[in-house]
C-alpha cells in the first residue's frame, strides 16, 4: 500500500476536482485527508490517498489535467503519520495590518522557538489589508505569557495587530 | 439608571442635523487604537452620534457604527439592527458613549462582516445574552441596554471597536475568515 501526497495547483474552472478525483478511483486510490481551496482565483489542491499503484503512475494518470498548460501537478510517495493529534494547549494567532514582506516569517519564527507547532495557517491579502489566523499547540512546558509577550512585541515592530489567545474547544 | 431612555431614543433627540462621513479601512492605525472617553453632553460628541447615525443610515446593511470607523478615536458608536433576520430583542436606533460591557454569557459562533473590514467576514463567538451600560449622547445619565442575540453581537463588535479591536481578532480559527461573497 502506498501513501501518496498529491498536489494540483492552477487556473481555477469548473471540473478540476471531478476529473481528478474520478482519475483516482479509477487507480483504486482512495482519497483520504484533503483540503481543497481557491486562493487568488488559483484552485489550489492537496490530497493525501492510499493505493495499490505507485505515486509515478498517479502523475501519469493525472498528467491530462496538464495538457493545456493551466494546472501544474504532482504525486509523491510519503511516509505514514500517525494522525492523532498530541496532547497540547490549543491557541489562536490572529495578525492584521498592512502588507509587508516577512510578518509571516517573523511571527512563526517565535511561536517555533517557544516550541508551538502550528497545525493550521491561513493569510489573506485584501487590498493593503493583510490577515493572518492560526493555529498553534504549545507543548505543556511551554511559557504562554513569555509567547505572548515576543509575538506582541514583533507585531509593534512590524506595525501589525497581533492576538494570541487559547482557542475555544467546543465539545458538546 | 434608565431602562427604557434607549428604546425611546432617537437622532432626532440630538436636535442637529447629522453628516455622512468618510468611513475608513483597515489597516488604517486609528482601528487599532483605544478610544478616548467622552463627555457625552459636549456638543461635539452630539454633533458626531448625530453624524454616525447619519453615515449608517446611507450605508447598505450597516447595523452599526463606531467613530473610530469615521476616523475619531472616540468612546462613542451607535446601532440600529430593526429588520436583521437575526434579532429577537432590539432597543432600535441608539447611540452610546463609554459603555462597557457589564453581564455576558451564552457565546455563540456567528458570522461577522465589518464596513471597515470590507471583503472579508469571519465566523466569531460572541455572548448572546448581555447587559451593557453608557451613556446617551446629551445626557449624562447612565443607561443600561441588556438584549441578546443579534443585537448583543452588533454592541459588542461596535464596543470592540472602541478599544481598538476588529472582529478579526476575535475569529475563532485558521479556517475563520472568509472572503465576502454577499455585498448590501
Amino acid at each position: 500500500m502506498s501513501h501518496i501526497a498529491i498536489t494540483v495547483i492552477g487556473h481555477d474552472r469548473p471540473g478540476i476536482i471531478a476529473e481528478t478525483t474520478s482519475t483516482l478511483a479509477e487507480l483504486g486510490v482512495n482519497l483520504e485527508d484533503s483540503t481543497m481551496t481557491r486562493l487568488r482565483g488559483h484552485f489550489a489542491m492537496m490530497l493525501l490517498c492510499t493505493g495499490e499503484v505507485s505515486a509515478a503512475r498517479v502523475e501519469d494518470a493525472l498528467a491530462g489535467l496538464t495538457a493545456d498548460g493551466t494546472l501544474q501537478v504532482s504525486a509523491r510517495e510519503v511516509a505514514v503519520e500517525d494522525p492523532a493529534v498530541a496532547s497540547a494547549r490549543p491557541y489562536i494567532l490572529t495578525v492584521h495590518g498592512g502588507d509587508r514582506l516577512g510578518i509571516v516569517a517573523a511571527l512563526t519564527r517565535a511561536v517555533a522557538g517557544a516550541g508551538g507547532n502550528i497545525t493550521d495557517l491561513t493569510t489573506r491579502l485584501s487590498g493593503e489589508l493583510y490577515v493572518v489566523a492560526a493555529e498553534v499547540d504549545l507543548p505543556a512546558g511551554a511559557d504562554e505569557a513569555v509567547l505572548t509577550a515576543e509575538l506582541a512585541r514583533i507585531g509593534r515592530d512590524l506595525e501589525v495587530d497581533v492576538s494570541f489567545r487559547p482557542q475555544e474547544t467546543d465539545v458538546l | 439608571m434608565s431602562l427604557s431612555a434607549v428604546s425611546g431614543w432617537s437622532e432626532t433627540d440630538l436636535g442637529v442635523d447629522g453628516r455622512v462621513l468618510e468611513v475608513v479601512r483597515a489597516p488604517a492605525p486609528v482601528l487599532s487604537t483605544p478610544s478616548a472617553k467622552v463627555d457625552p453632553t459636549d456638543a461635539r460628541v452630539v454633533q458626531l452620534a448625530a453624524d454616525l447615525v447619519a453615515t449608517m443610515r446611507v450605508s447598505p446593511g450597516c447595523v452599526g457604527l463606531a467613530a473610530s470607523q469615521v476616523g475619531i478615536a472616540q468612546h462613542v458608536f451607535c446601532v440600529d439592527v430593526v429588520g436583521h433576520p437575526k434579532i429577537r430583542t432590539t432597543h432600535g436606533t441608539f447611540v452610546l458613549c463609554n459603555a462597557r460591557v457589564v453581564e455576558a454569557s451564552r457565546r455563540e459562533k456567528g458570522r461577522e462582516g465589518c464596513m471597515s473590514v470590507p471583503d472579508l467576514t469571519g465566523d466569531v463567538k460572541r455572548a448572546t445574552r448581555l447587559a451593557v451600560v453608557g451613556q446617551l449622547p446629551g445626557s449624562e445619565e447612565e443607561v443600561m441596554v441588556e438584549t441578546d442575540a443579534f443585537e448583543a453581537r452588533a454592541l459588542q463588535h461596535e464596543i470592540d471597536h472602541c478599544e481598538g479591536f476588529l472582529f478579526l481578532d476575535r475569529v475563532a480559527g485558521a479556517h475563520a475568515i472568509y472572503p465576502r461573497k454577499t455585498y448590501m
